[in-house]
């Protein structure tokens, strides 16, 4: 979109971590190694002036408690100068599609020339939590003034206290899991175990052609690793180009056993990943002799209530960045949309449907979406991003679309242009 | 009249002094300077309004460096080094003994002489900043500390301490300096001057500091009693002995000197100090260790070439080849020049072992405590690399390690030209192709150069730059800079075969094959040459360079050079035979993880000779260090290095000659060009023709000329 002072922001360039499923190959990296190790690397690939850079915005859904502000870390890579401001944000599953619009804003408002957006998130090093009765002891035994009132304190530990507790991937407000959404929405919705099977085989069949034609792995930077005989990782980990229907019918629904049809194969994959995306004023651009990949025409948010269908927020967030972009449906040739479960994207698709939106499949993820390459919450909107930037650029599409569902009954949509 | 060192003001009953040498980049005792603090202190004790003296440097980054080592190196005689000894040492008393308490605030380095005299305060704060260095480095002179060193260390910190410092010439950072006692109290920088000041004002109110000295039962055991002292004494003898082999006199009696202070008391022992001093500063050692110090010092400030160009700042090095030589370079560069390093090679294995072998490096350093944990973490962030030339657009410099063949540099060369700025430096890692004959290749061949890294390139602190025909002087100024930058000492020298280290080695590593075939031990040769001087012998030399490398090396030498570089026969039948060295586990040794398993005998049956013990020590001594003075003086006649002092620098520092010797050409010089032609032409009469005296040397010979000015 060109603002009203004139100014537009491109997508120059992304580059990202294999998605690896959680406790495999990056299980020893943290975090913020995966979004250092993927943003040094797109310096390297796009031989960025790192004194250009003007901000660093990263997503992260579950923060280290030792590093909370991850984009901090990532921009006191050795590389930069010190002094370049950087801030991590959460907007759950849509993090990083918030990041790299967070820095579209600063672009636009003429804040900054060249900002670097993305996610982080590594489902292996999760911060595991002490109980609410441990921690309430140990904060009074360190604020104890004698050894007698810390020894109390420390007596009131019971054996329950300390179990630990791990954060869940459930809705604060209606204690309802992911999945058990997933599963309501299927329901609800009428989205049958066969249809939500098929649409998991299309994610790992093109997301396996994506990695043996290239395209996909194009935008990896390979994972070379730190301990000896350690193969090289040039590929995500998840992805099983030869899995069929028949293979993905004998798993029993995880949420709903009896009745359910959500399952582990249409499901999307704890993951380990990160990603970063270069993005320009078009001065910049200019300056720095960059071809942008793409432009960001618009892009926005919105909610739905949590208690109703907690991914279908996606519904209400499209139609409004298409109204913003001042283009229709029909005008897409390329959409990516994030698949936290078979069952949402295809509720997705009927919501679109209902708006009399002709769903065409051969445009929709046409290298496979986050159910086959996996989803690091907060590194998954640099993925798309980058993933339809380049495949916009080389089939010459005018417009497309990154839909991302989100926790918290959240959505974001963003339209990038090609020109 | 110049400018005095030492000025002073008073305020609130303290002294504040201040030693700045005007004009002079760090402070130094000279004997003016001695003169001036003898005046000082005497006015400061006759002064009633001075009740504590606090004692600070003027320059920004040193404390006192040291004694100064021009009037050093003055001293004609072992009376007149006594004399300059006792002069410090009364000097010194006087502060030591001074009535009013003196503190001292220290900042930056803190070395030998400088060391001494904040020993003989009566209170030592020290800036916990990484320029405070500490210790007494005069044993790497060849020399003892002279001014109560001996005797004052070992009284503060303990014996064991205090010889762990003086017999290796050590200097700590100021936090290892504060936990051996060395200093009382760390501070940051910000805070040296009032926590001096308030240390002067305690003392001045009648405060003293308490010193438990060392602790623990070792402590009391072996720093405490006569016996264990005693023990103490004679380990470190043993240690002296085995790590010089003898060579080197001064640690030896640093260990008397400090003894005897210990057992007849601090007057007996500086006295003895003071004799010990003189009979070290006269002798061959001292002169040779001093004249190294010398040379490195000039080294460092050596622009490498005519005219002194401004080098290129490197920020971002490329390396291609991620083998032993490219991860070794990419590691030193990142340790040392924290320079981003981007390494390439064909396959992603092979990059990620190379760039496992760059991080070992820093991981060993972290080990060492020689960075923190934080300084850890962000420069093995400086290591990255890839099987593509991704990252190599912002290249300044970038050096090939890849394999020694002119075709496969060559189409490296071409391939980084297509990918790099037009600024960067191509710089070659080879030993025995011709930087010329590469840069043939080049569209830019000003910007191509050969930066020889020696192997293992972490350890070994040499590095020759050889310039092209075409290479442009900012290109060699910038190679030595960044050469400098990775901790390495540079020469310059010219592309001939070999260049200057391999081509002396080469008549060595040859002869090492035909003393093999006349019945000589391979443990036995290396052991004579270890005796002379050397760190290891030639023949481990040869398995560690590997059998091979040897060869082609060789090869090229006798290709270049003739006969006289021919390699004995041995070795190609020790190649053929698959033994290649430590790499392959066997060469002349057998090796087994990495550990030395002695000679392998079965060599001297696949060579059909075995050792016949006909060869006189002296003899093997002579064949192999002579045809190596004799090449280097070829060499030196060629041009091959700019001047005697880089040869010898590179000589010592690349493959270890024995500093106590100067160097082959200082060598050279001490036997004398016409007995070396002579002995070199009785080897010839009798071996054969390759221990024939060059032209150089026999011109010499006849001129009574030396490579350096004779005194």
């Amino acid at each position: 979109m060109t603002l009203a002072n004139g100014r537009r922001v491109a997508v120059v360039a992304g580059c990202r971590t294999p998605f690896c499923r959680s406790g495999t190959a990056l299980k020893d990296a943290r975090a913020v190694e995966l979004a250092r190790y993927a943003t040094r690397e797109l310096l390297e690939r796009t031989d960025l002036d790192p004194t250009a850079v003007d901000e660093v915005v990263f997503g992260q859904v579950v923060p280290s408690a030792l590093a909370p502000n991850l984009a901090r870390e990532v921009s006191l890579l050795p590389q930069f100068p010190r002094e370049i401001p950087a801030f991590t944000l959460n907007r759950a599953c849509a993090s990083a599609n918030q990041a790299i619009t967070a820095a579209h804003d600063q672009i636009a408002l003429g804040h900054a020339e060249v900002v670097i957006a993305g996610g982080a998130e590594s489902l292996s090093d999760i911060p595991i939590l002490a109980s609410r009765r441990l921690s309430e002891i140990l904060v009074a035994a360190s604020r104890a003034k004698t050894l007698g009132a810390r020894l109390g304190a420390f007596a009131r530990i019971r054996p329950r206290d300390l179990v630990p507790v791990a954060p869940a991937i459930a809705e604060p407000s209606t204690g309802e899991s992911m999945g058990q959404s997933a599963e309501k929405m299927a329901k609800e919705n009428g989205i049958t175990r066969e249809a939500q099977d098929r649409w998991t085989l299309v994610s790992h069949q093109r997301a396996a052609q994506g990695t043996a034609d290239g395209r996909l792995t194009a935008e990896i930077a390979p994972w070379l690793g730190t301990r000896p005989g350690e193969p090289a990782l040039t590929a995500d980990n998840g992805i099983r180009g030869d899995t069929s229907v028949e293979q993905m019918a004998t798993l029993k629904p995880v949420f709903d056993r009896r009745y359910g049809s959500v399952t582990a194969a249409n499901s999307s994959p704890l993951t380990d990943g990160a990603s970063a995306v270069l993005l320009m004023s078009e001065a910049a651009a200019k300056t720095h002799g960059y071809e942008p990949l793409a432009w960001i025409k618009s892009y926005a948010v919105a909610a739905v209530d949590p208690g109703w269908q907690l991914l279908q927020a996606p519904i209400k967030a499209v139609p409004l960045a298409l109204e913003r972009a001042g283009i229709g449906w029909r005008d897409l040739g390329l959409i990516e949309v994030h698949e936290a479960f078979a069952s949402q994207v295809l509720s997705n698709f009927q919501g679109w449907a209902a708006r009399g939106w002709e769903i065409d499949e051969a445009i929709i993820n046409v290298m496979g979406g986050s159910i086959a390459i996996g989803h690091p919450f907060g590194a998954t909107g640099g993925r798309l991003v980058t993933t339809l930037a380049n495949e916009m650029k080389r089939r010459d599409v005018q417009f497309g679309l990154v839909s991302v569902c989100a926790q918290g009954g959240m959505a974001s949509a963003i339209v990038l242009e090609r020109r | 009249m110049t400018a005095p060192a030492l000025t002073w003001e008073i305020r609130d009953g303290i002294a504040v002094v201040t030693l700045d040498r005007p004009g002079a980049p760090v402070n130094t005792i000279s004997s003016a300077v001695k003169q001036e603090f003898i005046g000082c202190f005497q006015t400061l004790e006759q002064d009633a309004r001075v009740r504590a003296v606090a004692f600070f440097s003027g320059k920004p980054d040193t404390f006192i460096a040291g004694a100064d080592i021009e009037e050093f190196v003055r001293i004609g005689s072992t009376a007149e080094a006594e004399r300059l000894s006792a002069g410090g040492q009364e000097m010194l008393d006087r502060v030591a003994r001074f009535p009013k308490p003196v503190v001292v605030g220290i900042h930056g380095a803190c070395l030998g002489g400088g060391f001494e005299f904040a020993l003989a305060c009566h209170y030592r704060v020290a800036t916990d900043h990484p320029k405070t260095q500490i210790g007494l480095p005069e044993i790497q002179l060849g020399i003892l500390p002279g001014a109560g060193g001996c005797q004052r260390l070992p009284r503060l910190v303990g014996v064991r301490a205090a010889l762990d410092m003086i017999l290796a010439g050590k200097t700590e950072r100021a936090a290892k300096a504060f936990r051996l006692g060395m200093v009382d109290e760390l501070v940051h920088p910000a805070l040296l001057r009032s926590v001096t000041l308030a240390a002067a004002k305690r003392m001045m109110d009648g405060w003293r500091p308490h010193r438990p000295g060392p602790r623990g039962l070792a402590g009391l055991l072996l720093d405490r009693t006569p016996p264990g002292r005693a023990l103490v004494f004679r380990t470190a003898r043993r240690q002296v002995l085995r790590r010089t082999g003898g060579h080197y006199p001064a640690p030896l009696l640093a260990i008397e000197a400090v003894r005897h202070g210990l057992s007849a008391g601090l007057s007996e022992g500086l006295k003895r100090e003071a004799r010990l001093f003189g009979q070290l500063a006269v002798t061959d050692v001292s002169r040779k260790l001093v004249q190294i110090f010398f040379a490195t010092t000039a080294l460092k400030k050596d622009p490498g070439v005519a005219g002194a160009p401004a080098p290129a700042d490197v920020k971002r090095l490329a390396i291609v080849g991620a083998g032993f030589m490219g991860a070794g370079i990419g590691g030193t560069a990142v340790a040392q020049a924290g320079v981003d390093v981007r390494m390439k090679d064909a396959d992603l294995a092979r990059v990620a072992a190379g760039l496992k072998a760059a991080r070992d490096i820093l991981d060993d350093r972290l080990k060492r405590r020689r960075i923190t944990r934080y300084e850890h973490q962000r420069v093995v962030a400086l290591l990255s690399g890839a099987d593509s030339y991704a990252g190599f657009g912002r290249a300044d410099l970038v050096i090939e390690a890849v394999f020694e063949d002119l075709a496969v540099k060559q189409k490296v060369l071409r391939e980084v030209e297509a990918r790099t700025p037009a600024h960067a430096i191509f710089a070659s890692n080879t030993s025995t192709i011709p930087i010329t004959r590469i840069a043939e290749a080049a569209t830019r061949p000003d910007r191509v150069i050969g930066m020889h890294f020696f192997s293992p390139v972490a350890k070994v602190p040499l590095l020759e730059i050889i310039p092209g025909a075409r290479t442009a002087p900012e290109v060699v100024a910038t190679a030595v800079a960044f050469g400098r930058r990775m901790g390495k000492t540079v020469i310059v020298v010219q592309d001939a075969p070999g260049f200057w280290i391999n081509r002396i080695l080469g008549p060595y590593v040859t002869e090492v094959g035909h003393l093999l075939l006349d019945g000589a031990r391979i443990d036995e040769v290396d052991r004579l040459m270890v005796d002379w001087g050397f760190p290891v012998g030639p023949f481990t030399v040869a398995d560690q360079v590997g059998l091979d490398v040897a060869e082609k090396v060789a090869g090229v030498l006798q290709a270049a050079f003739g006969e006289r570089m021919a390699p004995a026969a041995s070795l190609a039948a020790l190649v053929s035979a698959g033994r290649l060295g430590r790499k392959a586990g066997r060469g002349f040794y057998r090796y087994e993880g990495g550990r030395t398993k002695g000679v392998d005998e079965s060599v001297y049956a696949l060579l059909g000779r075995q050792p016949n013990g006909g060869l006189r020590p002296g003899e093997v001594v002579q064949r192999l260090v002579l045809p190596m003075l004799n090449e280097a003086a070829r060499a030196v006649g060629e041009g091959i290095v700019r001047t005697p002092r880089d040869g010898d620098i590179g000589a010592l520092f690349g493959f270890g000659f024995p500093p106590f010797r100067g160097g082959p050409l200082r060598h050279a010089d001490d036997l004398g060009a016409a007995r070396l032609v002579d002995d070199l032409q009785r080897l010839s009469d009798q071996l054969g023709p390759r221990f024939a005296p060059c032209d150089a040397l026999r011109d010499m010979a006849r001129r009574d000329a030396r490579f350096y000015p004779a005194g």
